[in-house]
């Protein structure tokens, strides 16, 4: 039967990601919401790929691949961009953050207010729309309409939930600060590291 | 589902002390026998724990519309159940449930009544069951909360508690079960948030992509860029060395290219690849060398068929579709007599979810995962193309991210089937956005060459249009259609509407509102021009073109308007009659929340009108517009009014449906347009078909007018009228007439 993995596991992935890759390129290390992992892939694989099938976070959504649609969005050292033009070399140093690891409860006030807003329809883009919007948050805590409207107009939604996200960005800029986004979740701890 | 008159209701017990609920379609059994049949396996749409827990199966598949919240609604109303409790599932393909199809907005109309008796009965069991615990007439119990409570000595019993006992009581006649009143309703009209939404803002697996499972390969599958082109040779050995890659291989295919295609053609030829990772696979794909050929569909180009079209609109038209009075004779003496002629690209329906299915084939049986809206019909068509059984395949469905008509048709699930019946390995098959742009089932393009009279009184006394389209003979291509009683025939005495068809070679389907979402802006711009031609307001010629008295028509539209959908029920005929009276009460209604013809507007500012009526809802829209220097456009707002009955089940859902048509509306007003040459699909992503984006959307005002007819779906009919509303207020603001879309053609621009 299918397994979705919902949880990070992260260890298990990053063996799954050694095992298909024993290629002749050098191991990358990574940082992905607080979290060290190694994965061993081409240097020019995108970081999207990366993601989505070695460390299986798939939350990240793959939608145009080449910059046009925005729902592939991630942070990384806290700028939004678009996972599938960014290669896994770029993102070597960088922190990386990924809709996983946007708040460790699905807390953060974005979050909050899509809910309670009922923004998503199919729900495909959203991932990239809240990482977009939560880098125009943490730039400009009150963003005017227009703010929203140049920082979110890379996000395209098929569904067209643009009157919603917008007003949901108002609503997330009006409750108590974000909290600290995850930075140090759980570190890999030596032994872990051993094990792979 | 479809639940009948032959449709009876079955419970179960849960091993543990739950119950399961369901309907099933066949002669009525006695409790005995039942018990006896449990292998029947009916329809199941409710379980009750012994802890309580409620959990209300989905059976539609969910590609954004909200069938998710709204289908368990309609139950947990009836059942008395607080909706907070209430955990929802998705259906797999299974025949227990009945039909499994989202499309043709038809949800709402087809569960209204069934979804509710089935929540009706269960509460009725249950209090049966628990009056029979405390020895006490039925009369004395209600149930309120997941409880069941005696009246007169206050006790209660929770649902899970009764549960078990409830399953061994024999189920009440479904017909026989006693609904709700309106007035009493605590879930139905009140706004529930996607049951989903958690997942998707925690970004947890939830789509077809996003599933993996232990030995799982991945797949591209390179098909010739001309429709049905076959593999002459390629470099399989050389792709077969590179990094990742597990297999590479040819499939024949299945396809016949032919003047008129068959509504889902099954598997094209192509070459697999099939690598450990998806990014393998994919760069793999880059040192591939196909020589194709091509075949007759590389003939074909848009300019072809633009002077195709032009040439055939000279000529007699091939066929008559409608007519009614003598048009010839009442253009001759018409007052005044306009002309138009009228044309719409192919698009394509780009759900933001590229093509993808995940299959294994093991010891002749078939998996799948699929976010497909007709799984029967993908299993059908995978039964035909791999030669096996039906029984032997089993679908999982998947929210859908976006399919707007295009996970009507399977042609991705076949290739995925096909792709891991050649491997053995379980193997998600993942389209790029250009594959998935260009091998879509397009929405057709369309000629329309209108000719209209104006008495001299300014009343539409002759209409004649010839229709040029795709297709052969009397047959059209999927969605390519036009309807004999396509608005507004019926209503003007003298009307002719004529076709011509030419061959196309390209899968075509249905995109959200098919049919709708082109005839709609043709034939609101036309009546905006004799209008006009009248010196008429509007909203004016429009009331009296409906006419008065009001008038209930039975039109063509209770026919399935495209092939791939599958056909209304034959008593929803009924909700089918076109009601003038219903028209009329948006058009009122839009024109005073719009406050039409009432504010002064700066120049370059207007109003435009349009209405539609589709999938059973009437829709009326203004639109207001700025028309800079340049032909910059700016939308300011978009006014709406629709009529979808008695009563909206979800609100917020509702809205959401009607704000989202506004946006799919502009994106292929402005911009979309899928164009041929040699046969080749010319635009391959998001920056050549563009969609709408946030700095473009304008507001939008969304008003129910509640009539008293049965609820309708909103999936669709919002969507037809916001091209033309637009349309009309720029030749209000301008006084250019567009004729043609995409906007663009015409050189316009965003603001």
């Amino acid at each position: 039967m299918l397994r979705l993995s919902s949880r990070l596991g992260e260890t298990r992935f990053r063996r799954r990601a050694n095992r298909i890759f024993l290629r002749k390129t050098m191991p990358t290390k990574l940082t992905v919401n607080g979290r060290q992992a190694t994965v061993d892939a081409p240097g020019d694989t995108p970081l999207l790929w990366v993601v989505r099938d070695l460390l299986k976070l798939t939350g990240t959504k793959y939608g145009c691949g080449i910059g046009q649609c925005g729902a592939c969005t991630v942070h990384l050292n806290g700028q939004p961009v678009r996972s599938c033009l960014t290669p896994l070399s770029t993102a070597a140093n960088a922190k990386i953050t990924t809709i996983e690891g946007l708040s460790p409860d699905g807390k953060h006030p974005l979050q909050i207010a899509w809910q309670e807003m009922d923004v998503p329809q199919c729900g495909y883009c959203q991932a990239g729309q809240i990482m977009s919007a939560a880098a125009l948050l943490a730039k400009h805590p009150k963003p005017t309409d227009a703010e929203i409207n140049d920082a979110m107009s890379g996000n395209l939604c098929r569904c067209g939930t643009y009157v919603r996200v917008r007003a949901a960005i108002h609503k997330a800029a009006g409750m108590p600060p974000a909290q600290a986004q995850r930075a140090e979740l759980a570190t890999v701890t030596a032994a872990e590291e051993e094990e792979l | 589902m479809v639940v009948t008159r032959r449709s009876f209701l079955h419970v179960s017990a849960l091993s543990g002390g739950g119950m399961l609920l369901g309907t099933y379609v066949g002669p009525k059994l006695s409790g005995q026998q039942q018990r006896q049949q449990a292998h029947l396996e009916p329809n199941t749409f409710i379980r009750i724990d012994p802890d309580g827990t409620v959990t209300l199966i989905s059976r539609n598949p969910e590609i954004g519309q909200g069938i998710k919240n709204m289908l368990p609604m309609l139950i947990a109303e009836e059942l008395e159940i607080d909706w907070k409790s209430v955990k929802v599932e998705q259906a797999d393909l299974d025949e227990k449930y009945g039909a499994q199809t989202t499309g043709g907005s038809r949800a709402a109309s087809n569960n209204w009544i069934p979804m509710r008796q089935v929540g009706a009965a269960g509460k009725q069991m249950l209090i049966a069951a628990a009056a029979k615990t405390w020895g006490v007439p039925e009369s004395e119990c209600f149930a309120s909360n997941g409880r069941v409570y005696h009246r007169s000595t206050d006790r209660s019993l929770g649902y899970g508690e009764l549960a078990a006992k409830a399953a061994a009581l024999p189920p009440p006649d479904l017909q026989s079960v006693k609904l709700k009143p309106v007035d009493e309703f605590k879930i139905i009209g009140q706004s529930t948030t996607g049951v989903d939404i958690p997942l998707i803002v925690t970004g947890k697996p939830l789509y077809a992509i996003d599933i993996t499972m232990p030995g799982m390969l991945y797949a591209v599958y390179q098909k010739c860029p001309v429709f049905g082109g076959k593999v002459v040779s390629a470099n399989l050995d050389e792709v077969q060395k590179l990094s990742g890659v597990r297999h590479v291989f040819v499939l024949e295919g299945k396809v016949k290219v032919a003047p008129v295609l068959e509504g889902d053609p099954g598997l094209e030829p192509g070459v697999a690849i099939v690598a450990d990772t998806w990014w393998q696979a994919n760069s793999a794909r880059q040192k591939l060398k196909v020589q194709w050929e091509d075949g007759p569909a590389a003939q074909q180009s848009s300019e072809e068929f633009q002077r195709h079209a032009d040439e055939l609109a000279k000529q007699p038209a091939q066929r008559t579709i409608k007519n009614d009075g003598d048009v010839d004779e009442a253009f001759k003496s018409g007052a005044k007599v306009i002309e138009g002629a009228y044309s719409y690209p192919f698009i394509s329906h780009a759900p933001l979810e590229p093509r993808n299915c995940t299959a294994h084939f093991k010891d002749g049986k078939l998996e799948i995962w699929s976010n497909t809206q007709q799984p029967a019909r993908g299993r059908a068509l995978v039964a035909k193309n791999l030669g096996i059984d039906e029984k032997d395949i089993t679908i999982h469905l998947f929210r859908a991210g976006g399919s707007f008509g295009r996970g009507l048709t399977n042609d991705y699930m076949v290739e995925a089937s096909a792709i891991s019946q050649k491997t053995g390995a379980p193997v998600k098959l993942l389209w790029t956005r250009e594959d998935d742009m260009t091998h879509d089932y397009y929405r057709p393009g369309g000629f329309h060459y209108l000719k209209g009279a104006i008495d001299g009184s300014g009343k539409l006394v002759a209409w004649r249009n010839h229709f040029v389209s795709y297709g052969e003979g009397d047959r059209f291509s999927s969605s390519a259609q036009i309807q004999p009683g396509e608005f507004p025939a019926g209503f003007v005495p003298n009307f002719r509407t004529e076709a011509s068809v030419m061959p196309l070679m390209l899968k075509t389907g249905a995109l959200r509102a098919p049919g709708a979402n082109s005839q709609a802006f043709v034939m609101q711009s036309f009546i905006d021009e004799l209008a006009h031609a009248a010196g008429k307001d509007p909203i004016e010629f429009r009331l009296e073109l409906l006419g008065e008295p009001a008038k209930k028509m039975v039109t063509e539209a209770a026919k399935p308007k495209v092939e791939n959908e599958p056909a209304h029920r034959p008593d929803d005929r009924n909700q089918q009659a076109y009601n003038t009276e219903r028209m009329r009460g948006v058009l009122h209604a839009v024109a005073e929340r719009s406050e039409w013809g009432k504010r002064k507007l700066p120049k370059g500012t207007a109003m435009g009108v349009a209405f539609h009526y589709s999938f059973q809802g009437y829709f009326a829209h203004v639109a207001e517009v700025t028309v800079l220097a340049g032909n910059k456009l700016k939308v300011n707002k978009i006014w709406i009014c629709g009529d979808v009955g008695s009563q909206i089940i979800n609100p917020s859902g509702a809205e959401a449906q009607v704000q989202g048509a506004v946006m799919d509306g502009l994106s292929e007003l402005m911009h979309q347009e899928i164009t041929l040459q040699n046969g080749r699909v010319m635009q391959t992503n998001y920056n050549q078909h563009m969609l709408l984006a946030m700095r473009q959307a304008p507001q939008v005002d969304v008003h129910f007018v509640h009539s008293d007819n049965p609820p309708t779906g909103l999936g669709e009919p919002a969507l037809p009228p916001v091209l033309p509303a637009v349309t009309n207020a720029i030749f209000a603001a301008t006084g250019q007439r567009v004729r043609t879309l995409p906007l663009v053609k015409s050189g316009f621009s965003w603001a």
